[in-house]
């Protein structure tokens, strides 16, 4: 399910970092050592073997982060990103495993633009990625693609990103057909009867700035009925980028009913409230929106208590020329592979709202969980997956310092703490700062 | 939860901006509006003189850029910097690069290149004044940015107020009508409570934004609620701005008939305004329109002098960074 170049296995040896594994209860000063890809050894004072020596004195070494949702804007938007440049990115932001959506030109609805693209991910993806199919052809949200084909061939999991399945009877079909595939569907809740037009999160913000509000019970309805859906035909459904208080009491409320439904957050809407529209940044237009300050905090609560299993960047790049317009012109979206852990570290971690260990499993294994991939973990006879972090470093957000081809972050311009400092991913050593 | 630090301060707007721009009421402090009504009302006075033009701004170049359509603010911002001497230039979106498909920042840079001291911006889209005043030089005046800002017609109604019904401090104004899409609601909500006066919005829910109490006024969905006002401010109902199908109301009807501002709503003395262009029998009946409590025409005469008085004012009060015009070189 994940391809990359074929890359070579490296012989390393990280050497007193505090070794942080929360799924695998790891939490120690040590060595670890790499034999040709594979964690051969933990332990203090280890033979060096000839390996290169990381000295991890002051750092955290921790299983490296997977990225459930990614646009790699391929097909189509290469002059956006490539495969190779957001591979690039995600490897700098600590990743060692990325999937990407499948709302690209064309859309991911057939083998044969899916077969092009792990072709292209073989030839130029620096790290792991695999790819989402469509779960209607040209999401258009009327018939269902080829799933079972799809699946055969490769296809990480089904979803129409972007788009909800706005007919119920479809969104059944869909469940229903996930029975064959066992691929993960996932879906992106919002009615758009009620969401049309909106800019932005519908509150007191809004309505002082005059745009046309988006509110969080378009998507919480959504919500609501997916896992109506879902528990009706006894699936698992994976929700995409919740943004609304309500959402997260209803996955809460499923979950608890034995529902199999996960969910993820952006680091965006972990850090930020509908507040920061009132700069009329088009780098703070998403979909869906910031809220405002309570759903935030429900983000962060569900995020720590395991109702949301998953940070996913929703790294959504755009030409710089689309978004030096009117905020209501801009597309929605914005980048994040490449900030992500130091956004949430300096805005969630350092001031005390999450602890390090769960955004680190929230970032990781939470996330590989729910697509059935491996989770990376520091265990001798693992494949090394592996990332070097530095939370004592403080660095500035620079446009002009993004491996993807995109800068619309959200982030410019800011000073962060936390720093990746190296990347292991498949065995490969993929980033160093 | 409630205590975690995640707003960091730069994700707000910043405090004082580098140049001064008139893009909000919001930018302004009360001192400043009570400095802007005081300038235009000298103005006022001069153009009772039989001369009227003023050499105030003489050397200085304003330009307006309408991306909207506007018969009042296009023309009363072109005639008060003429009135000023300054030198002007109107471009109209239709008829221009704008019809070719060029970009806002484009144009802004355009435009920028001949180093103009203001530019005047209308634009369909919230946030088009805040793009050019990204990629110019110039002061930059809002005419009106989508739904959400017109500062100069706020401050034009204040004055009107303040000249023809009284002090703004204790006054109370209903506004009546379509808030959901008008940008004039918004500078004027701000700018009233700004000034001490109250405000209570009446119309119909679909019409009112949910949370807009928060800046500040009341909200009634009765047209009873507007007896007890000094002023009623009536606004336009914005059929150019409603989607298809979205049943902000039932029928135009059905809104006249519950929300329209009609003789028998109305006690005598109570003053009228309208921001204009009316649709007569809708939102306001003709005989309200032409009664002689309306302050519809007064509000026109205003925006002339309050629009010197803000091109005055940019130009004159600002920064150390404002041009002051050089001699001419005699040869």
């Amino acid at each position: 399910m994940l391809w990359s170049k074929n890359g070579r296995k490296d012989n390393v040896v990280f050497r007193g970092a505090r070794v942080l594994d929360p799924a695998e209860g790891l939490d120690a000063v040590c060595d670890v050592r790499v034999d040709g890809g594979t964690i051969a050894e933990l332990g203090t004072t280890l033979d060096v073997n000839g390996h290169r020596v990381v000295e991890g004195a002051g750092l955290v070494l921790a299983p490296a982060f997977v990225d459930p949702h990614v646009h790699l804007r391929v097909p189509g938007r290469e002059d956006e990103e490539t495969i190779a440049s957001g591979t690039a990115a995600a490897a700098a932001g600590g990743y060692c495993a990325i999937l990407a959506m499948p709302n690209t030109e064309p859309v991911v609805d057939s083998a044969a633009v899916l077969g092009s693209l792990i072709e292209d991910a073989q030839a130029q993806a620096e790290i792991p990625v695999g790819f989402l199919a469509s779960i209607t052809r040209g999401q258009e949200g009327a018939e269902l693609t080829d799933m079972a084909e799809l699946a055969d061939q490769g296809a990480a999991g089904f979803t129409d990103d972007g788009r909800p399945i706005v007919a119920p009877g479809l969104m059944r079909r869909a469940l229903q057909y996930h029975g064959i595939t066992g691929r993960r569907l996932a879906v992106h809740c919002e009615e758009p009867t009620l969401s049309k037009a909106g800019q932005m999160h519908e509150g007191a913000v809004s309505a002082e700035l005059g745009f046309s509000g988006y509110p969080s019970v378009a998507e919480s309805l959504m919500v609501e009925r997916d896992l109506s859906l879902a528990a009706y035909e006894e699936q698992p459904l994976h929700l995409l980028h919740l943004s609304a208080r309500e959402s997260v009491e209803a996955l809460r409320k499923a979950q608890a009913v034995g529902v199999a439904a996960t969910g993820e957050v952006t680091p965006h809407h972990l850090c930020l409230t509908d507040q920061a529209v009132r700069t009329l940044d088009p780098n703070v237009k998403m979909n869906p929106p910031l809220r405002a300050a309570e759903d935030r905090d429900a983000l962060v609560e569900g995020l720590r208590d395991g109702t949301i299993a998953a940070v996913a960047t929703d790294h959504a790049p755009h030409a710089r020329h689309e978004k030096e317009v009117p905020f209501e012109a801009a597309p929605f979206g914005v980048t994040g592979l490449e900030t992500a852990f130091s956004a949430l570290y300096t805005n969630l971690v350092a001031p005390g709202a999450l602890p390090l260990e769960t955004l680190l499993e929230r970032m990781s294994a939470g996330p590989a969980r729910i697509y059935g991939l491996e989770p990376p973990r520091i265990a001798v006879g693992a494949p090394a997956n592996l990332v070097l972090l530095d939370t004592a470093a403080t660095w500035r957000v620079d446009e002009d310092g993004f491996r993807s081809r995109s800068a619309n972050s959200w982030l410019l311009g800011q000073t962060l703490e936390g720093r990746v400092r190296m990347t292991v991913a498949a065995g490969k050593v993929v980033y160093e700062s | 939860m409630g205590d975690i630090h995640v707003m960091r301060e730069d994700f707000l707007p910043p405090k004082q901006p580098p140049r001064r721009h008139l893009i909000s009421i919001g930018d302004l402090t009360r001192a400043d509006v009570e400095r802007l009504l005081a300038t235009a009302r000298s103005f006022g006075r001069s153009l009772e003189r039989e001369v009227k033009k003023l050499p105030t701004l003489r050397g200085h170049t304003v330009v307006n850029v309408f991306y909207e359509s506007s018969t009042r603010t296009s023309s009363s911002f072109e005639l008060a910097a003429k009135r000023l001497s300054a030198d002007t230039m109107s471009i109209k979106a239709a008829g221009s690069s704008v019809d070719k498909g060029e970009s806002l920042k484009d144009t802004a840079l355009t435009l920028g290149a001949y180093d103009p001291d203001v530019i005047v911006i209308r634009h369909p889209q919230i946030g088009a004044p805040d793009v050019v005043a990204r990629y110019t030089e110039a002061h930059i005046v809002n005419a009106g940015d989508g739904k959400h800002q017109h500062p100069t017609q706020a401050l034009l109604d204040l004055y009107t107020i303040r000249e023809h019904v009284g002090p703004l401090d204790g006054l109370h104004v209903a506004i009546v009508g379509d808030v959901l899409h008008s940008r004039v609601a918004r500078s004027n909500i701000q700018a009233l409570t700004l000034m001490g006066a109250s405000v209570t919005l009446v119309g119909p829910p679909p019409l009112i934004p949910r949370g807009i109490e928060s800046m500040g006024c009341t909200v009634s969905h009765d047209i009873g609620a507007i007896a007890s006002a000094d002023v009623v401010y009536v606004l336009r109902m914005q059929r150019e701005r409603m989607l298809e199908g979205a049943n902000y109301v039932p029928s135009l009807r059905e809104y006249t008939a519950r929300w329209g501002v009609t003789p028998e709503r109305l006690r005598p003395g109570q003053k009228v305004m309208h921001p204009g262009p009316m649709n007569r029998g809708v939102e306001i009946d003709p005989l309200v329109a032409d009664a002689a409590d309306a302050l519809i025409e007064t509000q026109v005469r205003a925006g002339l002098v309050v629009r010197m008085a803000v091109l005055y004012d940019l130009l004159t009060t600002g920064p150390a960074t404002v041009k002051t015009p050089e001699p001419l070189e005699v040869a």
